[in-house]
Order: C-alpha cells, then structure tokens, then sequence
C-alpha cells in the first residue's frame, strides 16, 4: 500500500517537474508546477510529516507560486520563445548531471541509513511540537543563519524597490 | 468490509456537511438581500414566495437555465477549471471544523465523532493552505477571460489575497501557542467552561487585538466590502468573474458565501469557544437530560457563526470601499505590526503564567 502511494506520488511529481520546463505556455508551467508541489505535500503525508506537508502548500503554493504567477500575468508572456536555442548547453549539463548520479547509484551499495529517531516516537507528541524542539536546540544555529539571511534578502529588495530612500534625508 | 463501511459513514459525514453548507449559501444569498434591505429602510426581495423566503431557489433557478458562454480568445480550459479551483478550497476546509462536542458514539462496531469529520492534528494549518489555493481559482479566472476588467481584477485579488493571508496566519498564532495545539477540537476544547475562558478573553492574554486583526483580514480575504477590490464594480464591472454566466458564475458566488462560512466557523472556534456555551457545562445536562446536551452546543456554534456572518452584511452596508494603495498601506503597516506585536506579547506571557 504504501509503495504504490510513493510510486503513485513519485511518478506524478516527475512528469510535472519535467511539464514545468517543457510547456510553452509559462501559466500552464506554474500550474504543473502546483500539481507537483501537492504531490511533494502528499509525500510527506505519507512519511507521517504532516506540519512540513501543510507547511509545503501554504508557503510555495500559497505565496510563492501566487507572486510567480502574478509577475506572469503582469507581463503578460504568452509563449517563451527566448531560451529555447540553449539546448545543446543544457543538453551537455544533463548528460553530465545524470553520469554522476548514475555512478553514485552504482557506487552507494549500503543499505539508507536508520532514521536517527524511530518513527513512533515522532508520531506520539505530535511532529509539529517535535520539529519546533529541534529547531530551537539541536539546530539553532543554522535557523538563526537561516534567519539572518532571509532578513538580509529582505532589507536588499527593500532598498532595490525603494529608489528615493536617501532622498528625503536631504 | 471494515475499511467499506468506513467509508460510508465518513462519506455520509461529508455528504451531511456539504448539505448543511450548501443550505446555509441559500440562506445566505436571502439574508444578505433582507438586511441590507432592512438597513436602507427597504424591504428587499418580497415576490418570490411569502416575504421572499423562496427568492434562493429562484436564482438557482435561473443560474441554472442561462446560456453558459465562452468568450472568444479566452482560454478555454483554464477559464472552465478556474470556478472549480475556487469552489472546491473553499469546501474542503470544512473536514476539520468541529461543529459540536467532540464525543464518540458506537455504530457497526466502530468509533464515530459525529460532529467533526476529520481531527487531524493540525486542522487549522489544513484550513491556511487550501484557503491560500482558493486565490489560484480568482487569477487564473481572470486571467483566462481574455478581458482587462477580469485580469485587473484578478491581479488585485492575488496581491491582496497574500497580503492578508499573512494576517490571518500571524492573528492564529496567538490562540495556537495558548492552546499548545493546532487540532481545531483541542483549541475548542481548551475553552470549556464559561466565556471568560475563551481566548478573546482569556488569560493570561486575552487575544482581542488578534480577533481584530483576524476579523479585518477574514473580510479582505473572502473580497468582501469594505475589501472587494477585486470585484470593484465602479472600477472594473465585475472584476475577475466579468466574462463569466450561468453555472461557471454560480460557482464563484457560492465559493464566496462558502469562504464567509468558513472563516465565520474558525473565528468562532479559535476566538468564541467554539461550540462551548458562555457558561460553565450545558443546561440540559444540569436538568438531566444529558444525552442530548450536544443539542445545546451545536446550537451555540451555531449562534456565533451566524453572528459573524452578520458582521459581514452589516459592514457591506455602513462602510465604503478603500482605495487600493489604502488597502495595501493598511495591511502591511497596520494590521502586520498589530498581529506581530500580539505574537510577541502572548509569548511573555504564557511563558510568565503557563496555563
């Protein structure tokens, strides 16, 4: 049951990444590339994480996608055309791309390592709490980074969009 | 047979719910017309049926009957799937409202919760993401329409809908770290017992500024007036569902009413007590008729849903509608620095007086 779920979701998730950058049309692009983001939520339903399946659908689905599909709207692209004469580059990058993932494949004979927690453990409190947990201890310093960052990116679009900000000082 | 019969009682459950809400549109489509009648000292619709009761059915009716048109140089299977992705959202947050007591009755052999169909444990972040995914059925409507009115309404609509869907997630926070759940029937329940324990009022931080801040949000999000720039129809006819007729309208009209519901049944859940009476317990279980005490709180729930959905009519009458960079300013500038302050301040105090 479980297998036909992830090859059900994984299959899916494939074909539409694949959509995302075959279609024309940039519209039906972020459409296909909604369809894979619930899938991807799906995924984590079934490994039991459904904070980060919620989470998933409420950031990119929710925001990202949205703001993606308002810019094009706003410019109103109705087929790509401009980079459609990159294939041979592409074309190089993949090739190379999937050789290494091949002989990695080859290489990794060793069974995926156990989970650090078992998976039972992770279901009695409830992930949400536990994820909160981990985030705040074990893995401060990365979300604080994280943080930091996205805070930086922030101040850096502020000041982009805000062409008179040393203006009014003046 | 277990897993079949299961299914059953879960579809019925469903089937129950959609009918309820359904029945509740209907209403709603009268009510509005009546109060706001009622508020310009007018009658409203009086001719279908005695004092216009049977005036929903009409307009069923008549939606049902009309031409269905397809305008030309739109597209078509974006502009036929648009009402659907507007409509379903819109039904499916309903799954996790607990609608009465969270008890369990015996049928078949099996645990039933009768008045919630699904607890999963975090119902209210299953409510955020696919009311974000409703916003898909207003822009890609406006978009396929091949008209500017639409594709300006539904550019508005996708700004606004992210602008406050932030505030609605930051207003929640509040309810969420007091009630140490996302589970809407633990948040309810963690209300029992009078309404100074509801979390508008409760302490150790009453969350009034965050009902506010929801309230406000909850109207911009279902484009509702003083809100509806996306639909402004001095501005832009009908906004995004200019180009749309017959069963594709009735769509988005019923989409909207459903999302007035919902947010109605969260508000009452997260902030009111839910399906919680204002006092301690029930009365019919202090004059022993316990069995049906249920009764009681469905009808509470009840009340305060339709309460809030009075809201929604008595402001579409008063207020008038903002201008959009008023809009933008007063979300980001106003209600973001209101709703993060509640963050911060419920946080000190919960961690001060742990309930």
């Amino acid at each position: 049951m479980d297998h036909i779920f992830f090859f059900y979701f994984a299959g899916v998730i494939a074909v539409t990444s694949l959509l995302v950058v075959a279609l024309r049309n940039p519209v039906y692009s972020a459409l296909a590339l909604l369809i894979m983001f619930f899938h991807v939520a799906g995924l984590y339903v079934t490994l039991h994480a459904e904070f980060l399946a919620a989470v998933q659908i409420v950031v990119y689905a929710g925001a990202i996608l949205v703001l993606y599909l308002f810019v094009v709207m706003l410019l109103n692209v109705k087929t790509e055309e401009r980079y459609h004469d990159q294939l041979p580059v592409a074309g190089l990058l993949g090739v190379m791309l999937s050789t290494e993932v091949i002989l990695l494949l080859i290489q990794s004979r060793t069974a995926a390592p156990a989970s650090a927690v078992p998976v039972d453990t992770v279901i009695a409190p409830g992930n949400t709490e536990l994820i909160g947990e981990v985030l705040y201890s074990t893995y401060l310093f990365p979300f604080e980074v994280a943080s930091l960052l996205l805070l930086v990116a922030m101040i850096g679009a502020i000041i982009l969009a805000k062409k008179d900000i040393g203006e009014g000082a003046q | 047979m277990e897993i079949g019969l299961r299914l059953a009682v879960s579809l019925a459950q469903i089937a129950a719910v959609m009918g309820i809400v359904m029945l509740t549109v209907m209403v709603l489509t009268l009510a509005e017309r009546k109060v706001l009648g009622w508020m310009q000292d007018r009658m409203g619709p009086m001719e279908v049926g005695p004092y216009g009761i049977l005036q929903p059915i009409a307009d069923g009716l008549k939606l049902f009957f009309k031409e269905d048109i397809i305008p030309s140089g739109a597209n078509k299977f974006l502009f036929t799937l648009a009402p659907i992705l507007a409509l379903v959202p819109a039904m499916i947050g309903f799954a996790v409202i607990p609608f009465g007591p969270s008890m369990t009755i015996e049928m078949f052999g099996m645990q039933i919760k009768p008045f919630v169909i699904s607890d999963i444990n975090i119902g209210i972040l299953y409510i955020l993401a696919f009311a974000s995914i409703g916003a898909y059925g207003i822009i890609l409507g406006g978009w396929a329409s091949n008209s500017k009115y639409s594709l300006l309404g539904g550019l508005r609509s996708a700004a606004q809908v992210i602008s406050y869907e932030l505030n609605v997630g930051l207003a929640i926070v509040g309810v969420i770290l007091l009630s140490g759940s996302l589970s809407l029937v633990k948040i309810t329940e963690a209300q029992a017992g009078g309404f100074w324990h509801w979390f508008i009022l409760s302490m150790p931080f009453p969350q009034i500024f965050a009902f506010v801040v929801y309230v406000i949000s909850a109207v911009a999000e279902t484009n509702r007036v003083p809100f509806d720039l996306p639909e402004a129809e001095s501005e832009l006819v009908a906004g995004f569902f200019t180009e749309y007729s017959g069963m594709r309208f009735a769509f988005f009209f019923i989409a909207e009413y459903a999302n007035m519901i919902l947010v109605s049944c969260v508000a009452a859940a997260l902030f009111l007590g839910g399906w919680n009476a204002p006092y301690p317990g029930t009365i019919l279980a202090y004059i022993g008729l316990e069995h049906i005490a249920w009764m009681e709180n469905v009808v509470w729930f009840a009340v305060k849903v339709y309460c809030f959905l009075f809201l929604f009519f008595w402001l579409r009458a008063t207020l008038p509608r903002l201008r959009y960079d008023q809009l933008m300013r007063f979300g980001w500038k106003v209600m973001l620095p209101i709703a993060l302050g509640n963050i911060v301040l419920t946080a000190i105090a919960a961690y001060f007086f742990p309930r």
